[in-house]
């Protein structure tokens, strides 16, 4: 089963690209939901079934398949944005820098000392891959949709690293976790609906009253 | 009853919500905030054992930080029922409601040992300010709120990963990972330093800018200049010291590890220079004073930072001023709601005189102010007074000097700001506010400074030893 997860991981790791790639919304969002539910299928394949198992899994597909992407979509809906225009920086310059991000984290992977049984999966690389791929969206877009999806991709970055370590993380802990996900992406999503009401646009380029003069 | 602590509030929040009259709602606070206080009192004398898995117990440290957020939710909550009945043209549900769901979630953060749990409390503190940031509801209140809400969480989220780290280095070196701070402790010697190490960078990064230690500190004077004053003291007083109480719990295991605690403890002195550095440049001339009190947040974390750093005499004067300094900002921007409120303005520009047209506000601001600076007899001297003399008894001549030459310019910078908003004639073509001093408004700031002065002259002996007992815990290896 192992290999089924390394080819689910090289899926999460395209879908990076993709995303770096893209200026349509809606698209992003998808993409991400996308990577949420394979997030919820992988500790499936890794672990033993459970009943603790199975709560993860079904609470991660909700979450970060579901409702998330309900939120931002809405969201995207209510301030009518399709596309993201004119990023700080261009979508080909940051494709290759994903690309190159993702083949540093397969080289710094091997240097770390891993326990023995997690040595061959692509667990690791993928998680520090996407971590890094979320930050580059974060940086640079402009608009505060793609930020959040930019902080999305790098939450699940995080949580595929999390995944070696499910049976090990209490269930409360990691309901909470997500849980605080799931309210911070809502809260977040008001804020983005006020953004566009008050600025007419959602470009956080705009927000730029306070500083020093 | 340490239950109670954590539940009590969200019982609060939800009558808040059920409470449909905006000038009866407030009251909530200091009902909630009350019984809150009466139960930390109990808990401080009376403390109970460990919980059956060890995931609850108030700890020395803990009770510290419990002692600094219940004291101090309790004053702004009275001033909450006097300060929102000048903003009756906008519901404050959300509001009531926001400050007792982070009081319940702080609450947490004090008394919790899994770490994981720390972390989901820690988060929802972050989220359950956000909106009260946003309460004015204009454009700069929104900019600030996004950027607030953006580096917090991907701030917290970094924490996230190094505690991931921490508990895969459990794993690689006894197959049973765990973040329950008892036995990650016991077992720290034999942690894998490399995931350790990284854990450690990790955790830093992560809850230093939710702490607002420079070079993270991008989000405070943005969200501190923005927000209420009352909000702003329960952001530099209630959410930094939870952000403070996580880091000890991070250099607990790094204590206990033995090999990781030089590199955690130069680390933090660094960035606690920084800290101080950036604000002695950014205080002067600055002519918002709301973002003053900013930078002095960032002045003042990384004082607290550098008392944990340097360890050994300056570990009590650090716990000592995390109460001192969530107090004393306490009283800076609850008198400097006042006086926004007043003058309709929070620039310099306009704001002058303040002592002539608010005196007991414009008083008790100075009286902040001086005390804040690190000036006798207030207590913010005696803990920052310990931190400097413990640097050149342990030998750290270049961090002591570097420590006094920052206050030095951040008592001048502050005191440009200050002086002439207290001081001279208030502008003459100044419309009358609404806005008066009265009991409601002044009392509870008024009650803290007398606390401050208390706790500066004859602190009690319980809160001696409780520090001492704090120190102790971060001073001795296991």
């Amino acid at each position: 089963m192992s290999s089924f997860a390394d080819q689910l991981l090289v899926l999460v790791m395209l879908i990076n690209l993709i995303m770096l790639g893209t200026s349509r919304l809606m698209f992003s969002i998808r993409a991400v939901a996308v990577q949420g539910v394979i997030l919820g299928v992988l500790p499936g394949l890794i672990h033993p079934f459970s009943g603790h198992l199975a709560g993860i899994t079904a609470g991660i597909i909700l979450a970060k398949g579901v409702a998330i992407p309900y939120f931002i979509g809405g969201a995207v809906r209510k301030a009518q944005i399709r596309r993201e225009v004119e990023p700080f920086v261009g979508y080909v310059p940051t494709l290759l820098l994903g690309a190159i991000f993702t083949a540093l984290a397969f080289v710094f992977a091997e240097r770390l000392p891993l326990a023995p049984e997690h040595k061959d999966l692509l667990f690791v690389p993928a998680s520090i891959a996407t971590l890094l791929c979320g930050f580059l969206i974060l940086t640079t877009r402009r608009k505060a949709i793609s930020q959040v999806i930019g902080y999305l991709v790098m939450e699940n970055g995080i949580f595929v690293f999390g995944l070696l370590l499910t049976e090990a993380m209490p269930v409360m802990v990691e309901a909470g976790a997500l849980l605080d996900l799931l309210v911070g992406i809502f809260v977040m999503g008001i804020v983005i609906n006020h953004i566009s009401r008050e600025f007419s646009s959602i470009d956080t380029s705009r927000l730029r009253a306070l500083k020093e003069e | 009853m340490l239950y109670a602590l954590v539940l009590l509030p969200l019982v609060g929040a939800l009558c808040a919500w059920i409470v449909p009259d905006n000038r009866l709602r407030p009251i909530t606070l200091p009902a909630v905030a009350t019984v809150h206080l009466a139960l930390t009192a109990l808990l401080l004398v009376n403390t109970p054992p460990p919980s059956p898995g060890g995931w609850i117990w108030l700890d020395p440290l803990g009770k510290v930080v419990l002692l600094c957020i219940s004291l101090l939710f309790t004053v702004c909550a009275f001033y909450a029922v006097g300060y929102l009945s000048y903003r009756q043209e906008r519901s404050n549900r959300v509001l009531c409601m926001g400050l007792l769901v982070c009081l319940s979630a702080m609450g947490l953060v004090t008394m919790t040992q899994h770490l994981g749990l720390l972390w989901v409390a820690l988060e929802t503190t972050t989220v359950s300010m956000a909106p009260l940031i946003y309460f004015n509801r204009n454009a700069r209140s929104i900019e600030a709120t996004w950027k607030y809400l953006l580096l917090c969480s991907v701030g917290i989220g970094l924490a996230l990963l190094g505690l991931l780290f921490l508990a895969y280095s459990t794993y690689v070196a006894h197959r049973d990972a765990t973040l329950l701070l008892g036995p990650l402790m016991l077992s720290a010697r034999e942690l894998n330093p490399g995931w350790l190490h990284a854990a450690a960078i990790f955790l830093l990064v992560g809850y230093g800018s939710k702490m607002g230690l420079a070079p993270l500190h991008a989000w405070k004077p943005d969200a501190y200049g923005e927000a209420p004053g009352l909000v702003g003291a329960l952001l530099a007083g209630g959410l930094v010291n939870c952000a403070f109480l996580s880091i000890l719990r991070v250099y607990q295991i790094c204590l206990a590890s033995g090999s990781e605690l030089a590199f955690f403890q130069d680390a933090l002195v660094g960035m606690g220079l920084i800290s101080m550095a950036f604000a002695a440049v950014f205080m002067a001339h600055q002519a918002d004073f709301k973002r003053m009190l900013a930078y002095s947040s960032v002045e003042h974390v990384g004082i607290l930072a550098i008392g944990l750093g340097l360890g050994k005499g300056a570990l009590y004067g650090a716990l000592f001023h995390l109460l001192n300094n969530g107090l004393t900002k306490g009283v800076l921007f609850l008198s400097s709601g006042n006086i926004h409120r007043s003058y309709g303005n929070k620039t310099t520009d306009v704001v002058k005189g303040a002592l002539t047209r608010l005196p007991w506000s414009g008083g008790l601001f100075l009286a902040g102010f001086i005390a804040i600076t690190g000036s006798p007899p207030f207590s913010p001297f005696i803990s920052e007074y310990t931190i400097v003399s413990s640097a050149f008894i342990e030998g750290r001549h270049p961090v002591g000097w570097l420590f006094l030459l920052f206050l030095v310019i951040v008592f001048i910078g502050m005191a440009l700001t200050v002086l002439p908003m207290v001081m001279g004639a208030p502008p003459a073509d100044l419309e009358p506010s609404a806005y008066e001093d009265r009991l409601l408004t002044v009392g509870p700031p008024l009650f803290m400074m007398a606390i401050i002065l208390w706790l500066g002259i004859w602190p009690p002996a319980f809160l001696v030893s409780l520090l001492t007992e704090g120190a102790a815990m971060l001073g001795v290896q296991p």
